[in-house]
């Protein structure tokens, strides 16, 4: 599987990098898949509900109903109808499109099964609410959907008479039956909201609302498609002739003629089997996982910064249990924790600034520990010479996991930028471990560990605690955020910042103020 | 400046590639199910076979194995016998076949259902069907009919025994 990972990685590397380029990282329409998605879904139930006010629920009058409010002005129905099929289109596109970016991140396997596992009903319900969709017009697709669903399923032998009977001739079908399926397509979709909603129970903060300027865009394109090509019925319903050439919905319907082709079983075949291989992706192979991240009580004040700036919701804030006078302690459920470290990076007492070579902190991820962090430091910055000295934070997932060192240049990697406790920064400056601090972390569009590289900058910006020491020298601080494959622009960002590096003042005279050996008032 | 025009134009590009896409597949290419040439026989129903073994009559030591509230004195099987189902046309048998009672306990009815295409024009359909069990090959039902299949019509063979048999619609 890891071999399959890399060409699709690439590909949205390389996608991602144009779009940057003329969307603009922020709005990035595929740094926004699953928000698009449920944007798509509202303006599939808006329209939907705007719809079903002039739509007949009965078999004779479908038709009729639906082709009356194609025509109507577009203020009544008219574009509603077109926008509804896009929109469900569309939806159906960028969930495809989600669920092979989030393979080639790889950001389903480990404790992030969940999200992917959950995704297999979402895709079950959103087709079962399209096609049930294409019945309701009673139009000569409608009619070849009906019967080639029905007979697909009369193949499973647990319905006893074959509901394809149901459309065996003129007479056969009855309001009862179609009422059904207008209540199968209102019912399903509202079931889809809520399995979305379990999609996301282990991400906090999760991205369900694109961009404005990205929201626009697609509603604009959406509303320009509706009514440069609107959707069209395709002649009513006649039971006593069979559809011979219908034009499916390629997006909704690709199964029907491949049971034409091959069978009804086979067809069953190729759907389990490809609904088994999906489940056992978060498996092929098994995360090797990093122990999740140790709460010690003793030092933890209750302040809840973990449990804010964790991206998989897996620190909750619990009534204190060893009596200190705190509310609220950090509690992690391992079965969610990624090991990122982010919550390290959060915590006000991660501080390298303590003479305790145990480096002990309130919440640690056991690999790499902070203290082990503090001897990274220290031994990269023993390998650099020259008045030029860099050490790069860079992330594991990020361009800096291949970032090769120099003479001046050393790497300490990190599982996630987001580790890295601001007071790091002032710790290597201020005791002279290098000349400059560079953090290198994951393009936000394909950040691997969600927020690491937003909470970061907001820590750095001074918006977000625990924030940077104003003493910091801010010249000596740089940052990039690029996707593995730009290691040739993280070089040259590396190396324009050492050009632009103020060389530093003799040893003797300038640095005694900044090398007091206590621990930075956060 | 130019670069931001450069922008925009991405952007519509790419909002335009995307529209054409979603709205060229969403109903193109089109797709023959069914040669327009051709029309469909379509044989379908379900009917079960009147059940056949005889009842008989417990001897006392049988209902005394059997418990309490199950001890009725006629021992009547449930099994329906299989059905036997022909459709010929044009004289080429192109149904053959038994169907067997559904059920567990293979007392439900038999079911058929099949879709047969042929070509449209004039045709002469056979439809037999046997529900008993018999040694001389006889059938219970059978029905012939001539008729004028249009292109694309849909051509029901169904049975209802309480309406006498085969039902051509
Ligand atoms: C229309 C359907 C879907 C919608 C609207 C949707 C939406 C979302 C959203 C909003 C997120 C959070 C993204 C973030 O904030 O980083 C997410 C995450 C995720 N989705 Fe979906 N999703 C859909 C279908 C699927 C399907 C079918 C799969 C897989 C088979 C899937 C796999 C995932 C995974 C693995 C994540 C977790 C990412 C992580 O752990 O960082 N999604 N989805
Ligand atoms: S290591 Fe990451 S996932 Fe685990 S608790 Fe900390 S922030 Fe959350
Ligand atoms: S950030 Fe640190 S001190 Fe604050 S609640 Fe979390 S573990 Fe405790």
């Amino acid at each position: 599987m890891n071999a399959l990972r890399r060409p699709v990685r690439a590909f949205f590397a390389a996608l991602e990098g144009l779009f940057d380029r003329i969307f603009g990282p922020e709005q990035n329409p595929l740094a926004h898949l699953g928000a698009l998605g449920f944007f798509f879904y509202w303006i599939v139930v808006a329209t939907g509900v705007h719809l079903y006010i002039g739509f007949d629920t009965s078999v004779a009058g479908a038709y009729d109903s639906v082709e009356h409010l194609s025509r109507s002005p577009w203020f009544l129905a008219g574009v509603s109808r077109s926008l509804h099929r896009y929109a469900s289109d569309a939806l159906v596109v960028v969930m495809f499109v989600h669920i092979l970016r989030e393979f080639g991140l790889d950001r389903c396997r480990g404790v992030r099964w969940f999200s992917w596992v959950v995704g297999m009903p979402i895709i079950v319900f959103v087709y079962a609410s399209g096609i049930s969709g294409y019945w309701l017009v009673w139009d000569r697709l409608a009619q070849y959907v009906a019967i080639a669903s029905t007979e697909w399923l009369d193949w499973l032998p647990i319905f006893g008479e074959p509901i394809a009977r149901n459309f065996l001739t003129r007479g056969s079908l009855d309001d009862r039956f179609f009422t059904l399926l207008v209540f199968l397509h209102i019912a399903v979709p509202l079931i889809l909201v809520f399995v979305l909603w379990i999609h996301l129970q282990r991400i906090s903060r999760p991205d369900i609302n694109p961009p404005k300027r990205l929201a626009a865009g697609t509603a604009a394109m959406l509303l320009g498609l509706s009514l440069v090509y609107p959707a069209t019925s395709q002649g009513p319903a006649d039971l006593g002739t069979v559809t011979s050439i219908v034009r499916p919905d390629w997006f909704y319907l690709p199964l029907y003629p491949l049971v034409d082709f091959l069978s009804a079983g086979s067809v069953w075949a190729i759907v389990a089997g490809a609904t088994l291989v999906m489940l056992a992706i978060p498996w092929l192979p098994p995360l090797r996982r990093p122990p999740a991240a140790v709460v010690t009580l003793d030092l933890c004040n209750g302040c809840g910064r973990c449990a804010e700036d964790c991206p998989y919701s897996a620190i909750s804030m619990a009534p204190r249990s060893d009596g200190k006078p705190f509310e609220v302690e950090a509690v992690v459920d391992p079965d969610l924790c990624v090991s990122c470290g982010i919550c390290v990076g959060a915590c006000p007492t991660s501080t390298p600034f303590r003479s305790d070579p145990k480096l002990p902190t309130a919440i640690d991820v056991p690999e790499p520990a902070l203290h082990a962090l503090r001897d990274a430091t220290r031994e990269a910055s023993r390998r650099c010479v020259g008045d030029r000295r860099i050490l790069v934070f860079g992330c594991l997932h990020s361009a800096a996991a291949l970032q090769p060192e120099s003479a001046d240049t050393a790497v300490v990697p990190l599982p996630c930028v987001g580790m890295l406790p601001p007071s790091f920064i002032d710790y290597v400056l201020s005791r002279d471990l290098a000349d400059g601090v560079f953090l290198a972390g994951c393009a936000d569009s394909s950040s691997y560990n969600r927020l690491g590289p937003r909470w970061t900058r907001a820590r750095l910006a001074g918006e977000r605690d625990p924030r940077l020491r104003q003493r910091v020298p801010r010249d000596r601080l740089a940052a990039a955020w690029l996707a593995p494959r730009d290691r040739k622009r993280l070089a040259a960002e590396i190396d324009a910042f050492r050009a632009r590096l103020p060389k530093r003042a003799p040893a003797s005279s300038a640095r005694p103020a900044l090398v007091a050996e206590r621990e930075p008032a956060q | 400046m130019s670069a931001r025009l450069l922008q925009w134009a991405g952007q519509a590009a790419a909002y335009a590639g995307f529209a054409a896409f979603v709205g060229y597949f969403s109903s193109a290419p089109a797709y023959t199910h069914l040669d327009p040439a051709m029309a469909l026989v379509k044989v379908s129903f379900s009917h079960g076979a009147p059940r056949q073994a005889a009842c008989r009559e417990r001897s006392a030591e049988e209902l005394a194995k059997l418990p309490p509230t199950m001890r009725r004195k006629m021992d009547c099987p449930r099994v329906r016998p299989t059905v036997s189902l022909e459709l010929l046309v044009d004289g080429i048998p192109l149904i053959a076949e038994s169907l067997p009672p559904s059920g567990l306990s293979k007392d439900g009815p038999s079911r058929i259902y099949r879709t047969i295409p042929v070509t449209a024009g004039t045709h002469t359909l056979t439809a037999r069907l046997r529900d008993t069990i018999r040694d001389d090959g006889e059938w219970d039902y059978e029905r012939t009919i001539t008729a004028e299949l249009a292109p694309a019509q849909n051509f029901v063979v169904d049975f209802r025994a309480d309406a006498g048999g085969f039902l051509f619609r």
